[in-house]
């Protein structure tokens, strides 16, 4: 339980970390607003159009992409865990799985499915 | 009964995101939003399992749930349409749905406290379960063929997500 500690720790600070300087300010700053303040990009190009727009479906076999090989992540996870202490055979069929999903890659590359539309 | 360790404490915290976040998503008009509240949701959830001594569990939560399976959702709500200021209440039917899933969760309560009651751990988690796991998959004796099985398995579901999803 000890090393969560650590996590805990951790997890706290970085809620607190970035909440201080928005409170501080907030408490702190002098409110002297104008219409190029109030402006969503202060020192930017306005945007054009709805910005809630929606995208295009091609978009999402990225997304599923990503998932297949973070779901590959579940069984390499234990499996890089434990490679020091493998013998070849272990690491050859871990290299077998990896070679696997390495054809699902090629795959989406040479259908085209990885390019940015 | 209610005492204040630091396991009790991180208990409630977890839980509070688990059904705060949940909450959130059921109550939220705005779909990003909602999808912002289920990773807090499953982050919880992630915290619940580190709190129940199973780390496996907690970090394949997080990179798996956490990571893709959000990123998944806020996909599918940035290709929907019109995913913003839905005003008009679709389903009239919301109380009787509401009544319905709150016997549904109290008599599932009622089973887990009448069925397991004070919970008690079945057997001590080793501390190397993750190495052992690792090792389990690899080997003649574990699960050499589901995890050679599990990676084809997986190169079908990527090619039929592409030949489905780029023939549309």
């Amino acid at each position: 339980m000890s090393e969560w500690t650590f996590i805990a720790l951790l997890l706290v600070t970085a809620f607190i970390f970035p909440a201080i300087p928005i409170v501080a300010g907030t408490l702190l700053g002098p409110r002297k607003p104008n219409e190029m303040k109030n402006s969503t990009y202060e020192c930017g190009v306005e945007t054009v159009g709805d910005t809630w727009v929606q995208f295009k479906v091609q978009y999402y076999i990225f997304a599923l992409v990503f998932l297949v090989f973070d779901i590959e992540l579940i069984f390499l996870y234990p499996w890089a865990v434990a490679y020091n202490q493998l013998p070849l055979f272990g690491i050859v069929a871990g290299v077998v799985f990896i070679i696997t999903l390495a054809e699902a890659l090629v795959y989406a590359w040479r259908k085209g499915a990885l390019e940015w539309l | 009964m209610l005492t204040f360790s630091p396991v009790s404490v991180s208990f409630f915290i977890m839980a509070l995101f688990t059904i705060g976040g949940g909450l959130g998503v059921v109550t939220t008009r705005n779909l990003v939003h909602a999808a912002l509240f289920l990773v807090l949701s499953l982050f919880g959830i992630a915290g619940l399992y580190v709190l129940l001594e199973a780390p496996y569990l907690a970090v394949i939560q997080v990179l798996v749930y956490v990571g893709a399976i959000s990123i998944l959702i806020t996909i599918t709500v940035m290709v929907t349409r019109r995913l913003m200021g839905i005003e008009e209440t679709y389903n009239r039917q919301w109380p009787i749905a509401a009544i319905i899933s709150g016997l549904l969760g109290a008599g599932l309560i009622a089973l887990v406290v009448a069925q397991f009651g004070a919970l008690t751990p079945v057997a001590d988690v080793p501390v190397d379960n993750i190495e052992q796991l690792g090792r389990a998959f690899v080997t003649h004796q574990g699960f050499l063929l589901p995890f050679e099985v599990a990676s084809v398995l997986l190169l079908a579901a990527m090619i039929g997500s592409i030949v489905i999803s780029r023939d549309v």
